[in-house]
């Protein structure tokens, strides 16, 4: 579900504006949408997550209807329907991960932050959630976090306590 | 030691520059292809070479290279599938981690051999750091004129670009992928028609795996036959093996198809024995869709004979005893796995994944998820080993993409080679939540092989 929890004026800076171009110029010309899931990528790295109006500004941009932007950000699991947390710590949460310990690592991650799956810390920075084989099995457990999608590797929980604070003093 | 072609230089420091890549002979093939070879001739040696695609479907890639429809005026397109999201399936990111040039190189030899002048690597989006690299690979091919307008004095053209996928596990089948480059939802296209006649924008596309595209370069420099001595019978060249799970040394393998599984597992120069000194139970040869083998059968044929690490040889037996080769993700379980659990977690995966077209596949996972899960959990009876076999029958062949068959046979083979692990779920619900059934008489040293019923 869309849900709309405030209303924003959305204005792309220019240098958002210089990447979307760049991105369309790769297509042939009449297929610009194939830009839509590069274009929303750098969207949302830029606010955080993707609200209606930032995705009514995106069909502006591809001149296509906002219907079409709806339902690929929709589809895709990367995208965010709600604002999350500064830091969205996705983890790891498929077989071979779980072979060597995923599931406890996620459980501990839950415990430490003091929320559910899908939550946001009171303090806004923190939210985490499972996600699916991230093409790093060999060194799992492993989680990653955007919009760089940094990968952090053979987790324990001693690294996961370190990488918290570390996360912490960047702020 | 086994002969590397892919991974040769992979510690070499640096090597992820084009300089260095150079030094090491990068950039040969573009050469050699551009300046002293046709197109046809190009396709020729990929034919002779005997490669199948690296990207799960094992197809012959000449022979797929060869379907490509040439209709007059018409743009003709290779789209380079990096989409990597099979569980247990990671060796397309270490290669464009660490040889990023290989891929590139790889690309402008098959686009030229294929007549495409613009191309796509289309590479999962939370591959990000992946994509930086090769963004900058490919600036640094451009740079030294092996990329962009008249390639190397050729009067060849060619445009290359990376394109971020979404998170979604089907992007990886090719119609999906090809859906999701247009810039739509990633479902699978009713096929025919194939990409080969029309794919991409409605025009003739070849879709190739990461490893299959960098396999062309070794290809093209030694030559189809030199490739082609190299593995067993029809399953020729080297592979890359991604290994996971419970074994002493988890990464990417270069392997030279046809080493035994026994080798493989417990070798040092691979994955080094099972870790903490446990003992084998099970094994997903091939990523997780495939089926999943007890020790007994992944190590040895039913007659007794090794099994290797082959295309034929993973698969004899069939499904009733065999397994497939598939995108390569190896991974192991030790005794102190649980098949249930595993099962189920590949289930909600295939689950989560559906795109949600076809009723069998967009259902039949759920259903599957869900029985599962109660097993898991000490709510089964015994009547769902089998309801969990018919709903997988009733998946399998009735969809429009190979997701459906990919989410039935892991399931399937579980209730086939482990059934009376799942039985003891039903009949110790109180304890199957606290422990593992362990490892019964699945295990190394290997029990004789009691005949297996289809
Ligand atoms: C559900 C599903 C997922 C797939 N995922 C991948 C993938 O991540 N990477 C890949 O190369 N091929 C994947 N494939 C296979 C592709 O459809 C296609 O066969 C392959 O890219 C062809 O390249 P190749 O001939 O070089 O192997 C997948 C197929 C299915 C049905
Ligand atoms: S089999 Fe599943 S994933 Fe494939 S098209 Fe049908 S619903 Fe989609
Ligand atoms: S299963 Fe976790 S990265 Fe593959």
């Amino acid at each position: 579900m869309l849900s709309v929890t405030e209303t924003q004026e959305i204005v792309f800076s220019a240098d958002l504006l210089n990447k979307c171009g760049d991105i369309v110029s790769r297509y042939p010309d009449g297929k610009q949408k194939s830009a839509l899931l590069p274009i929303l990528h750098e969207v949302q790295a830029v606010y955080g997550w993707l609200s209606p109006e930032a995705m009514d500004k995106v069909a502006e941009f591809l001149d296509i209807q906002s219907i079409e932007v709806y339902e690929v950000a929709t589809f895709y699991s990367m995208y965010f329907m709600r604002p999350q947390g500064k830091f969205v710590l996705e983890v790891c949460r498929t077989g071979p991960c779980c072979l060597v310990g995923a599931e406890k690592i996620m459980h501990y991650i839950g415990e430490k932050l003091g929320v559910k799956e899908g939550e946001v810390t009171a303090d806004g920075l923190f939210s985490y959630r499972g996600v699916e084989c991230l093409a790093a099995c060999g060194y799992a457990p492993v989680l990653q976090i955007g919009p760089e999608y940094t990968f952090y590797e053979n987790l324990t929980t001693d690294s996961v306590d370190q990488l918290i604070e570390n996360l912490k003093k960047k702020i | 030691m086994g002969r590397k072609l892919l991974l040769e230089h992979i510690n070499v420091p640096g090597i992820n520059t084009l300089k260095v890549y150079r030094e090491k002979g990068g950039y040969r093939a573009v050469e050699k292809a551009i300046k002293t070879m046709s197109t046809d001739d190009v396709v020729e040696e990929v034919k002779k070479s005997g490669l199948r695609g690296r990207g799960g479907a094992g197809f012959p890639t000449g022979m797929k290279w060869s379907f490509l429809a040439k209709p007059e005026g018409v743009a003709r397109y290779l789209v380079c599938n990096a989409d990597e999201s099979e569980p247990g399936t990671f060796k397309d990111r270490y290669l464009m981690t660490h040889i990023p040039h290989a891929l590139i190189e790889g690309m402008i030899v098959s686009s030229y051999a294929l007549g495409a002048h613009t191309s796509y690597i289309y590479v999962r989006g939370e591959m990000m750091p992946q994509i930086r690299i090769l963004e900058k690979a490919i600036a640094e091919a451009r740079e030294a004129g092996f990329l962009g307008k008249n390639i190397l004095g050729s009067g060849y053209d060619l445009e290359l670009y990376v394109q971020p996928g979404g998170g979604a596990y089907i992007c990886g089948e090719e119609t999906a992928l090809l859906e999701s480059l247009e810039g739509k939802r990633g479902n699978p296209r009713i096929k025919p028609p194939f990409p080969a006649i029309a794919g991409l924008y409605g025009c003739p596309t070849v879709v190739n795996n990461v490893e299959s595209i960098a396999a062309v370069v070794p290809i093209i420099n030694d030559g189809g036959e030199e490739y082609a001595k190299i593995g067993i019978g029809r399953s020729t060249g080297t592979k890359l093996i991604s290994a996971s799970g419970n074994i002493n040394k988890p990464g990417v393998y270069e392997i030279e198809l046809g080493v035994s599984v026994e080798d493989f597992i417990y070798s040092d120069e691979y994955c080094g024995g099972i870790a903490n000194g446990k003992r084998l139970k099970a094994v997903v040869a091939g990523g997780s869709s495939v089926p999943i083998l007890p020790a007994n059968l992944i190590l040895n044929l039913v007659n007794g004979d090794q099994r290797l690490m082959s295309y034929e040889s993973l698969s004899e037996g069939g499904f009733v005893s065999g397994t497939m080769l598939g995108s390569g993700g190896f991974v192991v379980l030790d005794e102190d796995q649980c098949v249930v659990r595993n099962t189920w977690n590949f289930a909600r995966f295939y689950h989560h994944e559906s795109c949600g077209q076809c009723s069998p596949c967009r259902e039949g996972t759920g259903w599957m998820e869900k029985v599962l899960h109660r097993l898991e959990y000490g709510h089964g009876k015994m009547s769902d080993m089998d309801l969990l076999v018919d709903v997988s029958k009733k998946i399998e062949g009735n969809t429009i993409c190979p997701l459906g068959d990919a989410a039935a046979w892991p399931v399937a083979s579980a209730i086939r080679h482990f059934r009376d692990e799942f039985e003891w779920h039903v009949s110790n619900p109180a304890l199957a939540v606290k422990e593992n059934y362990g490892l019964a008489n699945y295990a190394d040293p290997l029990p004789p092989v009691v005949a297996v019923e289809a």
